[in-house]
């Protein structure tokens, strides 16, 4: 039973017209497992979602849900799984309880345990005391929580959280994860569609997106590790403009990006670039900073992996 | 189809209207206006037409005729002029429909026994009105005539049976003895009211969910189209009975309309009626993703064709043979066939039976057709 992938995914294309969403992408995700997806916008983070929760159909190849097919079981994978779309679904002009309620009885959660897993949303989204707000008066955060507690009220094995954390506070935000967390501690497989490069620490292991193409995928030390051919940099440089541009034709530079106000250079071996690169610099002109070898954060990975001057 | 869920979404359904002050509007202020505004505004029979008369004679006999005028209850003889230009500045102005000229030799020439003629000027801007203004006046004048007819015979020491005409004809009014207008146009006002309230709400109910962004979560679920469609139309069938209900006792306990059929008929067509309407409102619904756009697209397709080819605004009968056809589509057409005769006739459900079995016809294939026309996946 455990050894049964929670989502196996083979070959899964899907295709808007002449536009490709998803391009050939398989993975699997194992029981408690959080499998965050990163990527930019449109990298066909939110389109696997949507196939995963049967709302789409896949174009080509297979994709199974509690082991469940997506196109020929669609209603009942979705009975196995709690979606939360991009923006907090909800029902603005309902109360909270009269939202939890609403999809406990789309979910067909038994009455005998609706009252209680009401009284755990209510708590877990930290609204003890205004059940009955209309939930159009509700801050980002809590409804973000109230929405979490409708998508899993039924229990699902299975939870998909298409950035579920855009537009909420970074206080908000840490709650959240915990909230992943404990899920995940429980047996429950979690999808996390993000773009916040901290959030993607926070999971099991990372699919990196892009264009529809799955990049890289393994935890994020993995990741880190694997992701770079030779060394990281940090350079302080003056200004940043001319700097970029001397930066990416100095000799061993394989990447250079904009971080804050200094650069992270990719070079093919660090102890040349670290004696070379202060001279190149200034010889054209530019006020050269400290410089110094770093470890790559996921950032730096996903600049490396999904192309450059992205930052 | 899984009733806990479909009952699920009624009940959210009615906890929204519960909160949206305009759908509550819709749903029970509009009926009731269009009854007031319609049973009090809308008649087609004219009476206390505005009349001014130019007697040119000045006579006694002149003024028996005018007497004759101001005693009908079609007419109200507002004013006498002693010149045209008045009368056609009158009929100009919009002060009065009707203009009598009476000429100045009409004693003599009644006495003498030679024909008359007095001139009737009439307003035609509106032409239903001005022909019923000349019907009337016709028989207003015909009636005259046929005392001074009936005078002089006397006179002449005839029988009385010789002004009698050869032929004539008796007329009884059945189903609307009074000739009243406001009894054909109530059961009109019903079916217009909940084709409005229907259409227009229900078409607001799928359109709703995608423009707040809730549709993708609630087919997120393991809720089948089915059971969608029920629990959204289901509230609002309800409040269409509630409506019909509303209407029917207003038309008949405040404007007095007759009601000779049966509660029962009246309700099994109402049903059939709204299931129809609700039906076609959700396909709209789900075509339309805006509530703007589905609202209007609703009254184009609901209310339109039931105020020109029902029959409630113009005759079936006397339209182009093409139109007529067309008319057979309008499902409005039925619906008003069965309240006529549930108000006015009494008709048993044989005599009815044929626009019944339409209705039932109707429902079932829009009703199926509404079923499908939902889709859980997104585009």
């Amino acid at each position: 039973m455990n050894a049964a992938p929670a989502v196996l995914v083979e070959g899964l294309v899907k295709r808007f017209g002449t536009f490709t969403a998803v391009d050939d992408v398989s993975f699997s995700a194992q029981r408690g497992e959080v499998l965050g997806f990163l990527g930019p916008n449109g990298a066909g983070k939110s389109t696997i979602i949507r196939i995963l929760c049967a709302l789409l159909r896949p174009t080509a190849g297979r994709a199974l849900v509690a082991g469940l097919d997506v196109t020929r079981e669609p209603e009942a994978v979705r009975a196995h799984l709690g979606y939360m779309s991009q923006r907090f679904s909800l029902y603005d002009d309902l109360t909270a309880v009269e939202n939890l309620r609403f999809f406990g009885g789309l979910y067909r959660v038994p009455d005998a345990v609706l009252a209680e897993r009401i009284a755990w949303a209510v708590e877990m989204a930290g609204l003890t005391g205004r059940e009955t707000e209309l939930v159009g008066t509700l801050a980002g955060g809590w409804k973000q929580r109230l929405a979490l507690g409708c998508a899993v009220l039924h229990q699902p094995p299975i939870v998909f959280l298409d950035e579920p954390t855009s537009g909420v506070d970074p206080v908000s935000r840490r709650q959240f994860w915990q909230l992943i967390h404990h899920m995940a501690e429980s047996g429950v497989t979690v999808f996390v569609s993000t773009h916040y490069m901290d959030e993607a620490e926070y999971c099991h292991r990372l699919a990196l997106m892009d264009r529809g193409r799955l990049v890289a995928l393994g935890t994020p030390g993995e990741l880190k590790r694997g992701s770079l051919r030779g060394a990281l940099l940090r350079v302080e440089c003056q200004p940043l403009g001319e700097a970029l541009d001397a930066l990416g034709r100095a000799p061993g530079v394989l990447e250079a990006a904009v971080f804050g106000d200094a650069f992270h250079v990719t070079v093919s071996a660090a102890e040349p670039a670290l004696r070379d690169l202060p001279r190149w610099l200034t010889e054209r002109g530019l006020q050269c900073g400290a410089i110094a070898e770093i470890p790559p954060s996921l950032e730096d990975v996903f600049v490396a992996r999904v192309g450059g001057g992205r930052a | 189809m899984n009733w806990g869920r479909a009952v699920a979404i009624g009940r959210k359904e009615v906890t929204q209207i519960r909160r949206d002050p305009r759908s509550l509007l819709i749903a029970f202020l509009m009926p009731v206006l269009q009854m007031a505004l319609l049973g009090y505004g809308a008649r087609l029979d004219a009476k206390h037409l505005a009349v001014y008369v130019f007697d040119r004679d000045g006579t006694q006999d002149s003024q028996a005729l005018l007497e004759r005028f101001r005693a009908s209850e079609y007419f109200e003889l507002v004013r006498a002029v002693d010149d045209y230009g008045a009368l056609a500045a009158a009929i100009d102005a919009g002060r009065c429909k009707l203009g009598v000229v009476v000429p100045p030799d009409f004693s003599r020439r009644l006495r003498d026994g030679d024909g008359v003629t007095v001139q009737a000027l009439v307003d035609a801007t509106d032409d239903n009105t001005a022909n019923l203004a000349i019907g009337y006046a016709q028989g207003v004048v015909g009636a005259y005539s046929a005392a001074v007819q009936l005078d002089w015979i006397r006179r002449q020491g005839l029988p009385d049976r010789v002004a009698a005409p050869p032929l004539s004809i008796e007329a009884r009014t059945w189903y609307n003895e009074d000739l009243d207008s406001r009894n054909f146009i109530i059961p009109g006002i019903v079916a217009l009211a909940m084709s409005l309230v229907g259409a227009l709400l229900a078409s607001l109910t799928v359109a709703r969910e995608w423009e707040r962004g809730t549709m993708e979560q609630l087919v997120s679920t393991p809720v089948t189209a089915r059971e969608i469609m029920v629990g959204k139309l289901a509230p609002y069938f309800a409040i269409g009975l509630a409506d019909a209900a509303l209407c029917v006792g207003t038309g008949v306990f405040w404007f007095e309309v007759p009601f000779r059929g049966t509660v029962d008929t009246l309700v099994i067509a109402t049903a059939l009626f709204l299931v129809v309407t609700l039906a076609i409102a959700f396909m709209i619904s789900v075509a339309i993703p805006s509530q703007i756009g589905a609202s209007q697209m609703a009254i184009l397709v609901t209310l339109l064709p039931f105020n020109m080819l029902s029959g409630f605004a113009f005759p079936i009968d006397q339209m182009p043979a093409a139109i007529r056809l067309i008319t057979y589509l309008v499902w409005g057409r039925y619906y008003l066939t069965v309240l006529k005769a549930v108000f006015l006739k009494g008709s048993g459900v044989l005599a009815i039976a044929e626009p019944m079995l339409a209705m039932v016809v109707y429902a079932v294939v829009v009703g199926t057709l509404a079923t499908r026309a939902f889709r859980k996946t997104l585009k």
